[in-house]
Formats: structure tokens, sequence, C-alpha cells
């Protein structure tokens, strides 16, 4: 019982149908989230991390499309129940914090409510002025100073950190099993994402929640994260420990990746990047999507889509240079 | 808000002192002369003479000019020349009717440009919005004398479900003059019959200005919904387990509304000049038809009341949609400064 994951996603795959083409966005997504853990989703912008948080609540927008692979959560697989229970789950059991505080809160509804509605959503038997109750004391626990007042206020009254407090508490307030956090702190400024971070943390604790921190800021990640995947161009290339991915990368693209962090210690060194772009998603995905930027390229790369690999316990890479290695195993 | 209601006023009465002033200069340079026109074609010139003298017309015009600021700051707006009677009374006799209307028509068009508007922007490209487009353009493009006449000859001529063009059956007795509108006077007199029978009169009339009407609101709140829900707190909406009924009606409908009130306004400040097409056919004994016939006779005086109407009317309605827009949107704060 104890070992069966909160949320399992596997072969998740997903494209958008455009006037230009089908995009393939997410390719080959499988990851697993133990019980309050927290798992990083790394990767750069485009490689479909966002898309993927959003396939796990199945609120992907058209012409976008999940075409297989299934998301199991306690034991449900999310995208063949019916739409009224995953409406059911959205909210109370999975929410998601997102990038931009400012926007994703109604301009016109005061903030309390915002918070409260999450609650009377959920539980009928609750009536308006307990849930405004509880939104009030969510607002406190989130440390935010004269909460009774500031349930009053319109979002545009408030700074981009209030607002994203505001979206934790929201989205926290049912105490939902898992949290989906994308991006959580870029759109805030440097001094108060630490805050944001440390609260959030505080709060998941308190209240047991599993949480996806998707990022691709690699200093956040090792700051709050136990278990890191790795995206690239919708295909997942790593998942492991944080620290054996972010020690010890197996994946030519992870190394790459870690080598773009700026080196403290050497400011003089010029910053590093890995040559080359990431490859059109028109195409649907028929070898390593690495490949054409990788340094340890092989000609079976180019023609072959490498399998998962399982290195040593919990750390797995999706390329060909763990073929043959005598603890890697494919699965 | 109080303060800020009474700020507005007093910048209306501004804007009426300017519209005074630039009226009688308008009159001044139409090169037709008033008198001519009251007097008829055949008239005697000393007959004319005359009538200038009475009228005032032979002063300087800065003595014209002085008499008729005095004059309308006093709220006197002088006779006119068509119906011999005080233009103040004329307002009062046909204004009501043009209210009436203009309101029936404007609840039209709100009541069914509104959903309509919301259908083709969530079910976008599909029947619904290709058969509001459609209707759009009809309302826009269709004369309204033409689908006036058509609506009669269906309606009335060939099915007889709606009564002759008029305001009332003249077997019917109007109730006790309180607001000079029948809907209204005859609820207030208790008069049932004569309300049912008033309101089967409207509806045509106003189904063919609604429709107009009815267009560019559809419009709007078609274009302002599709933008509002593609906004990210419609997906957070979504996120905490809110179904599409509630996403629409609590997230999206007040955001997108803020727009549609503006046009809201509009249609309702050109509606409340009255149209002398609509008017005409549904022999509407309405303020367009008297306007018109003003215009057409040189009647300065009602031609000077109408125009202030209109824009004591404009400016009404738009100092109400920016209440409504405050109430709407709390970003919008109405400040006195």
């Amino acid at each position: 019982m104890t070992t069966q994951p909160l949320l399992s996603v596997k072969n998740l795959k997903v494209h958008f149908y455009t006037l230009r083409g089908i995009v393939h966005a997410l390719e080959r997504v499988a990851f697993e989230l133990n019980r309050q853990e927290t798992l990083g989703l790394a990767g750069e912008t485009g490689c479909g991390k966002s898309v993927t948080a959003r396939a796990i609540l199945r609120l992907i927008d058209p012409p976008g499309r999940i075409i297989s692979g299934s998301i199991i959560f306690e034991g449900r697989d999310i995208l063949t129940i019916d739409e009224a229970e995953v409406r059911d789950i959205r909210g109370s059991q999975i929410s998601m914090i997102m990038q931009e505080p400012k926007m994703s809160l109604n301009p016109v509804i005061r903030v309390g409510d915002q918070v409260a509605e999450t609650l009377l959503i959920h539980d009928r038997s609750l009536n308006r002025r307990s849930a405004r109750r509880q939104a009030v004391d969510m607002l406190a626990q989130l440390g935010i100073p004269d909460p009774t007042r500031m349930a009053q206020r319109y979002p545009h009254e408030l700074s981009g950190g209030m607002s994203q407090r505001i979206m934790i508490a929201m989205m926290l307030v049912t105490r939902p099993k898992l949290l989906i956090a994308d991006e959580p702190t870029s759109a805030l400024d440097v001094t108060i994402q630490a805050q944001i971070l440390a609260l959030m943390q505080t709060l998941v604790s308190e209240i047991q929640t599993s949480v996806l921190m998707i990022t691709h800021d690699l200093g956040v990640m090792a700051e709050t994260c136990e278990r890191v995947a790795v995206m690239y161009a919708g295909d997942m290339v790593e998942v492991g420990s944080v620290h054996n991915v972010l020690k010890h990368p197996q994946h030519p693209y992870t190394q790459g990746l870690l080598q773009t962090v700026p080196d403290k210690a050497n400011p003089d060194q010029p910053l590093f990047s890995i040559e080359g772009n990431v490859p059109s998603l028109l195409e649907p995905q028929t070898n390593c999507r690495f490949a054409p930027r990788c340094a340890h390229v092989m000609d079976r790369c180019k023609r072959e889509i490498p399998p998962v690999y399982n290195l040593n316990g919990d750390h797995q890479a999706a390329c060909f240079l763990h073929d043959g290695s005598p603890e890697a195993q494919a699965v | 808000m109080l303060q800020y209601i009474l700020r507005r006023l007093f910048t209306l009465i501004i804007t009426l002192v300017g519209i005074m002033v630039v009226t009688f200069f308008i009159s001044l340079v139409v090169p037709l002369d008033p008198l001519a026109s009251i007097a008829g074609p055949q008239a005697p010139q000393e007959t004319v003479e005359r009538l200038r003298t009475l009228y005032g017309f032979d002063q300087p015009i800065y003595v014209q000019f002085g008499r008729y600021m005095q004059r309308l700051l006093h709220a006197d707006l002088g006779t006119s020349f068509q119906t011999g009677r005080p233009v103040l009374d004329d307002i009062i006799q046909y204004f009501p009717a043009t209210i009436e209307l203009a309101t029936m028509a404007l609840i039209v068009s709100i009541i069914i440009g509104i959903p309509l508007g919301i259908l083709s922007a969530v079910y976008r490209n599909s029947a619904v919005d290709h058969f509001s487009r459609v209707l759009s353009l009809i309302g826009v493009s269709m004369p309204v004398f033409w689908l006036g006449l058509v609506l009669l000859l269906i309606f009335y001529f060939k099915l007889g479900w709606f009564p002759e063009p008029g305001r009332l059956d003249i077997m019917l007795i109007e109730p006790e003059r309180i607001t000079g509108m029948l809907l209204v006077d005859s609820v207030i007199a208790l008069d049932f019959e004569v309300f049912w029978d008033a309101l089967k009169h409207i509806v045509l009339p106003a189904a063919v200005l609604g429709l107009y009407g009815l267009a560019g609101i559809a419009r709007i709140v078609r274009s302002s919904m599709l933008d509002v829900l593609s906004q990210e707190y419609i997906k957070t909406a979504r996120i905490k387990g809110l179904n599409e009924f509630l996403v629409l009606t609590r997230h999206a409908l007040r955001n997108a509304l803020v727009p549609a009130v503006t046009v809201i306004g509009l249609t309702y400040g050109g509606l409340l000049e009255g149209s002398v097409l609509t008017e005409t056919i549904f022999s509407w004994p309405g303020l367009g038809r008297y306007l018109a016939t003003a215009f057409l006779t040189l009647d300065l005086n009602a031609v000077v009341g109408g125009t202030m109407l209109v824009a004591l009317m404009f400016s009404l309605v738009n100092l109400v949609v920016d209440l409504i827009y405050a109430f709407l949107n709390p970003q919008i704060t109405l400040t006195a400064s």
C-alpha cells in the first residue's frame, strides 16, 4: 500500500492540431510521484512542462488533445473517468499554482471570496460565512497581516508577492493531496522568491501535500525537491533523486544543462551554452530529440528512440550511452 | 460617489450652454430665411417684415444672441412655429412615446444580444455563431423602413398576430396622463386591458429598432467574451473545479460586460433621439417625427429645444454608463478630482 505512488504518469502523449501542422508537444512523458514528496520537473521553455501539468488536471485547451497514456492518481486513471469526477478532483485533491499570480486572480471578485469559492465548490454543506472565515484563517496562516481586511481587497490592490500568497491560499485551502506549482516564483521579484518558496514548503509539510514543482531554475530545484525529472522537447530524458541528477547526471542534455549554471567561484569564465537549437516539434519523434546537439552522438541516436535505462536504484536515463553498461537495464 | 455625480452634473450644464451657443450660430449660417417658412410662400413682403420685427430678427446679432441666451437660461424654449405651442409642451407631448419605444427596443436588443454574444463566443464557429453573425448582419444592413413594412405585412396583415400601427386601439380610452408612457400610466391606473393592448402595439416597432441595436451588442459581447475566456483567471477557475456554467456566469460575464455597457449606452442614446422612419411606418407619435418636421420647416425654436434635449439625454446616459462601469469593475474608481 505505502509503496504505491500517489501519481503515476505513463507514456503521456499530447498533440496540438494547429494550422501549421500537428505539434507533438509531449511524446513520452513518464514519472511517478510518491506521497509527501516534492518532484521537480525541469527543462527549458517550451519543452512541455506546463502542458504536462495541465494534462494531469485534464485541462488541455483545444486545439490540444491527449492522444494516449495514463495518469493514475489514487488508483484512478484521470484520463478515463468522466468529466464530473475530474471536476471533483480539481481544486479539492489536485490543485495548481500558476506563473503569473496577478493575471491568475479574477479582477472583479474580492480575494477572500475567491479563496472561499474553492471550499464552497467542493463542500455543498458549507455556508458562505464559514467558508469566508476559513479563507481568512488560511490567509493568516500564510503570514498575511490583517487578513480580514486583506480578504476584502481586489487583486489590483495587491503586489505580485501578495497575489501569489492569495493563489497559494486559494489552492491549498482544501488541503489537496497534490499541488502542482508551475514556476510559482519566476514572475516575482528575487527578494520575494525565497520567501514565497519557504512559505509554500512550510504549508505543504503541514498539510502533507505532495508537490510537482515545475521550474527551469536549478537552484530552486536543488533547494526544494527530493526527486527530479528532466524533460527535453516533449521527451522525458532523465529521472532520479535530486542528488544523483544534479551531481552525477547521466543524460548528455542534463549534463549540458548543469554546465550552463554560472560558476560563482570562477566569475570570469565565459557562460556556457549548448550548441544548436531545440528541434521542431512538427515531426513525430523517431530518434533521440537531443541527438543533433549532443556531443556524444552515435549513428543509432539518429535512427532509434533510446529506451529508458534503469541505472543504479531510482535513477533512469533515456540514452544509448547506457546500453550494455553493467548496471543498466532497459525498461 | 455623490460628489462625482454632482461634478458630472455641473459639467453637463457647461456642455448644454456650449450647445446653446453652437446651435445659435449654426442657425445664423443656414442660407434660408426662417420667416419665409413661417409666413408661407405667398405672403406679402410687409407681412414678412412685420413678423421679422415681432420675432426680433431685425435686431443686431449680439442683441438676438443676448435675448436667446437669456430666454434659454430661464428654461424658456420659445414657441414652435409649426404647432404654435411652447416647444417645452411639444417635447412633453412627444418625448414619452419615444422613451417608451426606445426602452422597449433596448430591452429587446439586450435580452437577445447578450446571450447571443455569449453563445457565439462559447461555441465559436458553430451553428449558433453563424446564426448570430447572420442576424447581426441583417440587423445592421436591412433598412428599418423596409423591415418595418415586411413585419407589418406578415404579422399584422397576413397573420394578424399583432395590431395595426399606432400606440393604442382606437376603441380604448387612454389612462390618465402621468408619465405620458402608456405602459407605465396604464399600470398606475391599474387598467390592464390598456396595458396589454399597448404592449401588443409596441412589439413590432420595438423589434425593428431592437434588431438594429442587437447587432452591435452581440458583436461586442462576443469579442470581449472571447478575450476574457482566454485570460489566466478563467484557467484558475477551472483548476478550482468549477463547471463551465459557473466559469461563464461567475468569472467571465462580469468582466466581459464592461465594453458592452459602452455600446449599450450609445445605442440607447441613439434610440432616444427618436427614429423618423420607424415612427412614421408605425404611426408612432414620437420625437423623431417632430424633430424631422422641425428641421424641414426651419422651426428654429423646436430645433434648438430638440438638440438640447438630445444632448441632455446623451450626457445622462453617459453618466449612467460610467456609474455602471464602476459597479462592474472595481479597478475603476470614481473620484471627484
